[in-house]
C-alpha cells in the first residue's frame, strides 16, 4: 500500500540521518524475517507468535469500535486474563490432569470478559464514558498485576525474586509448541479461529449487521429494534474475554511466568492493528502480521545494523500517521465529490 | 514507626512540585477538549517537550529557553495531530494513540545524546526571612517559577474560559459545532489553536519534569503521567480549579507513600497505588450518574469531527 | 596436471599464510535489559562490551541489542543471535532467566552468560554476579562517620537477597563506626525510576536523613541531594562523576570488564566452562569511585584500608557476631557467612527497624 511505501521512504531518511545505511535498513526490516537464509525459517513462524495475541485482541476490539463503543482497557483486560489463568494453574500445582488447561483457558476468558464488564455496566447503568474508565482500569490491572507478582503468586523457590512459578515448564499447564521449533502455540491458532468467526459474524450474522448498523446510523439502529445496552454488554464483554484469552496463553506460553513487567502493551498497540486493519477481520489478520513484521525486523534491524530501537518505534508511528492520513484522505475526497454535486 | 517525622508543610510543599507536570498537561488537554476535541497523545506530547526542553536548555545554558523549547516540541506534534485529525478527518482515538507512540520512540531518538547531563539550575524563589518561615514559607514562598506560573494557569484558563469572548467561542465550538459554524465561527482553526496550546502545555509539563522535577533525561520517563492527566481532566469535570485539586490529590497519593514507608509504617504499596484511578473511576461514575451529560459537564461535541459539509 | 599441482599449491600456500588469519572473528552477543544511555547498569554492562572490543581488536565481533523486555521476545531475541552466528553471548538481566536456558537447551555450542541468576540448566549456561555488598560496607563505613543526623537511607529496588546483603551490609558498617545510626528504608520496586527515585530521596531527606545509598540505578537521589543543603550520596553503578565533589563523595562502580575479556578469552582459547561466578573488590568487579575531598582525610584513610583488607580477603563484610533482627545468633564471633546463607538472605540483622515486605 501507498502508506507502507510512503513511510519506508520517510523512514529511510530517518535512518540516513543517523548514519545508517537506509537501504539496508528497510530490507532488515521488511524483507529479512521472511526471506534471510540464516534467519526466515525461524522467524517466520515467529511473525505469527508475534502477531497471534495482537489479531486475538484487535478482532474483539474491532467489534466494538465499529459500533462506537471504544474499549481502550484491553491491555488491562489482558493482564486480568493472564493472571487468572496462571492463578489456576498454580492453583492447581503440582497436581497432573489434562481438565487443567481447559480451566485455565476459561478462567483466563473469563477475567477479560469481567474486567471489562465494568465500564460495560458503569456505562449502562451512569452513562459514565467507557474510553475513560477502561484506560484507569489498566493502571489499577497493573498495580493488582505487581501486587500478584511480589506477593500471592510469588514463586516460593525463586530466591525471593519477583514473579511466578514457570507455567510453561509445568506440562499440564503450558501452552506448549503446536508444531516442533516454531513456537506456534494455541494462542496463534484460537487468533485464526477469531478471524474466521468474525468474519463470518460481521458478514452473516445478525449481529454483525446490527454492530454496523449502530456505528454508522445510530438512530436507525434504535429505530430497528438494536438495544444499546445489548450492543455494550456483548461487544466489550467479547473483546474483553479475547484479550483475557490472549493473556492467559502468553502467560502460559512464551512467557512463561506472571511477572511485574509482564504485559508489554500488546493492549494498545492492538488499538493501532485494528484500526490499521480498518476494522475488517481479514484487514486485522494483515494488520496484525504488519506489526509483527515491523517488530520483529526491527528487533533484527538493531543487533544487526546497530539502528538504536528509539528509531524503530519513530518508525512504526510514523507508518501509523501515514496510513491514517492516507486512509482518510480517500474519504475526503469522496466528500468533496459529493458537495459538488449539491 | 515515627509518624512525627512527617513535616506537613514540608509535605505540602513537596506535593505542589510533584503535581505540577501533570497539571500543566492537564490544563493543556482541558481546553483542547472544551473545544471538542479528544488528543489521547497527551503522552507523546509531553515527552517529546521533556527531551526538547532539555536539549534546548543544556545547549543554551537557560531554563527559560529550555521551557520554551519543551513548549514549542509539544505544539510540533500536536500540530501532526491537527492536521491528521482536522483537514484528513482521521479518527481521533487512533491518531492519538499513534502520537503517542510516535512521540515516545521519536524522543528517546532525540535524547539518545542527552543521558547522564546535568541541566542548567534554575533559581528558587527566596524571600528571605519570610520564605523560610515554618508554615507559609515554606508551603507558598520556595517554589521556582514553574510552579507559581502553573497556578497562574490555572486561574487564567478559568478566567477566560468563563468571562472572554474567546473563551465562549472555545467552548460553543465544543459544544455544538454544527451551531457554532452556522454563526460564522471557523470551527476548525479555532480547533487547531486549541490542539496547538494543549500540546504546548504538555510540552511544559513534560519539560518541568525534565528540568526540574528529576532533574534528568531519561527514555520514557514521563511513565504515564500523560494518560494520568487525561483522567484529571475527566475526574475535574473539565473545570480548571478542579484539575488542580485532582493533580494535588495524585501528586498527593505518590508523595504520601513514600513519606510513610520512610517513616517506618508498613503499608501496600501496590494497592496504595492503585488508589488514585479507582477513587477517580469512582468520581466519573458519581458525576455521570448525574442529571445526565449536563452534569458531566462535558462538551457535547468532544470526539466527533467536523465535517464542513453536512 | 600442471595447473592443477599450481592451483593446489597456491591454495595451500593461502591456506597456511590464512591460517592464523583464517580464524574467523568470534562473534559475541550481548542482551541488555535497558538503553545504553541509562547511565547506569546497562551502561556499565556496555562499557565491559567495548573493553572486550579493545582487549581482543579483530579477533572478536561484538553484537548487542537494548532494551529487551523479558519473555517471549527475550527467546528471540537470544535466537536470533544465535542464528547470526554468536558463540558467546551475555544476558544481562535477572529476568532473562528461562530465555536463556531455554535457547541454551537448542544451541549446544553456543556459551550462554547470564547475570545475576542462578538455574544453569544446562552445561553451556554460566551464571555471574558481583559481592556488592563488599562495595556497600565500605560505603557504609562513609556513611556511618559523616552523618550529622545520624540518619542513613537505601533507597531498595525490590526486596530480593541481594538488595538485602545491601542493607545489612550498609547497616552493619555505618554502626561500627557510630553505634547511634540509624537506617531508613524505602522500596521503590523499580531498578530504575528517575522520578520515583527523586520522589523516595526527598521523603527521606525530608525526615532528617543526611546521607543516601541507592540500589536504584539512576542520578535522581543525587540531584535530589544535590539541592538539599548537607546531604551527601554515593554514585551507583556507575560514577556519577557530575556530582563530583559533593554530594557524590563515593560511589559503587559495577566493572563488568576484567570479567568479560577473560571468559571472552576462555572462548578464545577453548577453555571456557560453566560455573558461578561471584566476584567482588579482589576481582575488581566491585570498585570504589574516587572518595573525594569532601570527606576528611581520615575517614578517606579508614575506607581505603578496609577496601584492602576486604581486597585481600583478610576481611569479611559479614563475619560475626551478627544476630538476626529477631534477636537470635546468625554468626557466632569470628565465623564468616557462607555464600549459600547470602544467596538466600531475606533478613535483616539486628538493629533495623522495620520489616522486609512480602
Amino acid at each position: 500500500m501507498v502508506a507502507v511505501v510512503l513511510t519506508m521512504v520517510a523512514g529511510g531518511l530517518m535512518f540516513a540521518a543517523l548514519g545508517k545505511d537506509p537501504v539496508a535498513a528497510i530490507r532488515t526490516i521488511f524483507w529479512d524475517p521472511l526471506f534471510h537464509p540464516q534467519f526466515a525459517a525461524y522467524s517466520r513462524p515467529q511473525l505469527l507468535v508475534k502477531a497471534g495475541p495482537l489479531i486475538l485482541i484487535a478482532i474483539g476490539l474491532s467489534l466494538g469500535f465499529r459500533a462506537g463503543i471504544w474499549n481502550i482497557g484491553a491491555e488491562g483486560q489482558y493482564i486480568l486474563g493472564a493472571i487468572c489463568g496462571a492463578g489456576v494453574a498454580l492453583a492447581f500445582y503440582p497436581a497432573g490432569g489434562w481438565h487443567i488447561f481447559p480451566l485455565m483457558v476459561l478462567a483466563g476468558a473469563l477475567g477479560g470478559w469481567a474486567w471489562a464488564m465494568i465500564p460495560a455496566v458503569l456505562r449502562i447503568k451512569f452513562r459514565t464514558n467507557e474510553i475513560l474508565v477502561s484506560l484507569l482500569l489498566v493502571y489499577v490491572a497493573q498495580s493488582l498485576l505487581a501486587a500478584m507478582a511480589v506477593g500471592r503468586m510469588r514463586n516460593p523457590e525463586g530466591g525471593g525474586f519477583p514473579g511466578s512459578r514457570n507455567l510453561a515448564q509445568y506440562p499440564p499447564a503450558a501452552n506448549g509448541e503446536l508444531i516442533a521449533g516454531t513456537g506456534i502455540h494455541l494462542g496463534v491458532l484460537a487468533a485464526v479461529v477469531a478471524v474466521i468467526a468474525a468474519h463470518v459474524l460481521m458478514q452473516r450474522h445478525i449481529l454483525g449487521f446490527n454492530i454496523s448498523l449502530a456505528g454508522q446510523a445510530p438512530r436507525a439502529a434504535r429505530f430497528a429494534g438494536v438495544s444499546p445496552n445489548r450492543l455494550v454488554l456483548v461487544c466489550l464483554g467479547v473483546s474483553g474475554a479475547l484479550a483475557g484469552l490472549a493473556g492467559m496463553f502468553e502467560v502460559s506460553g512464551p512467557s512463561g511466568r506472571l511477572t511485574i513487567d509482564f504485559a508489554h502493551g500488546y493492549g494498545f498497540t492492538a488499538i493501532i492493528v485494528a484500526f490499521l486493519g480498518r476494522l475488517n477481520p481479514i484487514g486485522i489478520l494483515l494488520a496484525g502480521l504488519l506489526m509483527a513484521l515491523t517488530y520483529i525486523g526491527g528487533e533484527l534491524a538493531q543487533f544487526m545494523l546497530q539502528i538504536p530501537r528509539a528509531a524503530i518505534q519513530a518508525f512504526q508511528g510514523m507508518l501509523l500517521f501515514f496510513l491514517l492520513a492516507l486512509d482518510l484522505m480517500s474519504n475526503y475526497r469522496v466528500r468533496w465529490l459529493r458537495r459538488e454535486v449539491s | 514507626m515515627d509518624l512525627s517525622a512527617i513535616n506537613p508543610a514540608v509535605l505540602m510543599a513537596t506535593v505542589m512540585v510533584a503535581a505540577t507536570p501533570i497539571l500543566l498537561a492537564a490544563l493543556g488537554e482541558l481546553v483542547v477538549e472544551k473545544a471538542g476535541v479528544l488528543n489521547l497523545g497527551v503522552e507523546g506530547m509531553m515527552i517529546l517537550g521533556a527531551i526538547c526542553g532539555f536539549a534546548v536548555a543544556v545547549e543554551t545554558g537557560s531554563p527559560v529557553m529550555g521551557f520554551l523549547g519543551g513548549a514549542l516540541g509539544g505544539a510540533a506534534l500536536s500540530l501532526i495531530f491537527a492536521l491528521l485529525t482536522q483537514y484528513l478527518l482521521a479518527n481521533q482515538v487512533a491518531t492519538g494513540l499513534a502520537l503517542t507512540l510516535f512521540g515516545l520512540g521519536f524522543s528517546a531518538l532525540i535524547g539518545q545524546g542527552y543521558v547522564g547531563i546535568k541541566p542548567p539550575e534554575w533559581v528558587r524563589l527566596d524571600l528571605g526571612a519570610v520564605s523560610r518561615s515554618p508554615v507559609v514559607g515554606t508551603i507558598l514562598l520556595r517554589h521556582d517559577p514553574m510552579v507559581y506560573t502553573g497556578l497562574g494557569f490555572v486561574v487564567a484558563i478559568w478566567a477566560v474560559l468563563k468571562f472572554s469572548r474567546v473563551g465562549l467561542i472555545l467552548r460553543a465550538v465544543g459544544e455544538n459545532h454544527d451551531a457554532a459554524h452556522a454563526l460564522g465561527y471557523k470551527v476548525i482553526r479555532i480547533r487547531i489553536l486549541a490542539i496547538l496550546f494543549g500540546g504546548a502545555m504538555a510540552g511544559l509539563g513534560g519539560a518541568y519534569l525534565s528540568l526540574m522535577r528529576v532533574p534528568l533525561w531519561t527514555e520514557g520517563m514521563t511513565a504515564g503521567a500523560g494518560w494520568i492527566a487525561l483522567a484529571l481532566v475527566v475526574f475535574a469535570s473539565w473545570r480548571p480549579g478542579r484539575v488542580l485539586l485532582g493533580a494535588y490529590l495524585f501528586g498527593g497519593i505518590t508523595v504520601l507513600q513514600l513519606n510513610l514507608q520512610a517513616s517506618g509504617v508498613r503499608i501496600p504499596v501496590e494497592y496504595l497505588s492503585m488508589s488514585p484511578y479507582l477513587i477517580t473511576i469512582l468520581v466519573l461514575v458519581v458525576m455521570s450518574s448525574g442529571r445526565g451529560r449536563a452534569a458531566l459537564n462535558a462538551p457535547a461535541s468532544l470526539g466527533r469531527n467536523f465535517h464542513a459539509t453536512h | 596436471m600442471k595447473r592443477r599441482t599450481l592451483l593446489a599449491g597456491a591454495t595451500l600456500a593461502l591456506g597456511l599464510a590464512g591460517a592464523a588469519w583464517a580464524e574467523e572473528p568470534l562473534k559475541v552477543g550481548f542482551v541488555y535489559v535497558g538503553p545504553i544511555g541509562d547511565g547506569g547498569w546497562t551502561y556499565q554492562h556496555d562499557l565491559g562490551r567495548l573493553a572486550v572490543e579493545e582487549a581482543y581488536g579483530d579477533r572478536v565481533e561484538t553484537i548487542y541489542q537494548e532494551s529487551v523486555p523479558e519473555g517471549a521476545d527475550a527467546e528471540r531475541v537470544l535466537t536470533q543471535m544465535a542464528l547470526s552466528g554468536a558463540k558467546l553471548i551475555f544476558t544481562t538481566s535477572f529476568g532473562f532467566m528461562d530465555a536463556t536456558n531455554n535457547v541454551a537447551a537448542r544451541f549446544p555450542d553456543v556459551k550462554f552468560e547470564h547475570a545475576t541468576g542462578y538455574t544453569r540448566a544446562h552445561p553451556n549456561v554460566t551464571t555471574y554476579d558481583a559481592r556488592f555488598y563488599e562495595g556497600r560496607a565500605v560505603l557504609g563505613t562513609i556513611a556511618g562517620r559523616m552523618t550529622q543526623s545520624n540518619k542513613i537511607g537505601y533507597i531498595g529496588s525490590f526486596p530480593i537477597p541481594e538488595v538485602i546483603q545491601g542493607i545489612n551490609s550498609t547497616y552493619l558498617h555505618a554502626k561500627k563506626v557510630n553505634p547511634d545510626v540509624e537506617l531508613v528504608v524505602i522500596w521503590a520496586y523499580t531498578w530504575f525510576d528517575p522520578a520515583k527515585e527523586a520522589d523516595a530521596a526527598r521523603a527521606m531527606i525530608e525526615q532528617g536523613v543526611d546521607v543516601i545509598l541507592a540500589h536504584t540505578d539512576s542520578t535522581a537521589p543525587l540531584a535530589e541531594a544535590a539541592r538539599s543543603e548537607g546531604v551527601i550520596g554515593f554514585g551507583q553503578a556507575s560514577d556519577m562523576s557530575e556530582y563530583k565533589p559533593s554530594p557524590r563523595v563515593s560511589s559503587i562502580i559495577d566493572n563488568w570488564a576484567p570479567y568479560y575479556i577473560k571468559r571472552v578469552g576462555a572462548v578464545l582459547d577453548g577453555t571456557w566452562e560453566q560455573q558461578a561466578s561471584w566476584g567482588g573488590i579482589a576481582e575488581d568487579e566491585v570498585v570504589i569511585g574516587e572518595i573525594t575531598d569532601a570527606v576528611p582525610a581520615e575517614v578517606k584513610a579508614e575506607a581505603e584500608t578496609l577496601i584492602e583488607a576486604i581486597r585481600s580477603r583478610e576481611y569479611h563484610p559479614f563475619t560475626g557476631p551478627i544476630n538476626k533482627q529477631d534477636g537470635s545468633v546468625w554468626l557466632a564471633e569470628g565465623e564468616v557467612a557462607e555464600d549459600g546463607d547470602l544467596l538466600g538472605m531475606m533478613f535483616y540483622v539486628e538493629g533495623i527497624t522495620g520489616e522486609i515486605p512480602q
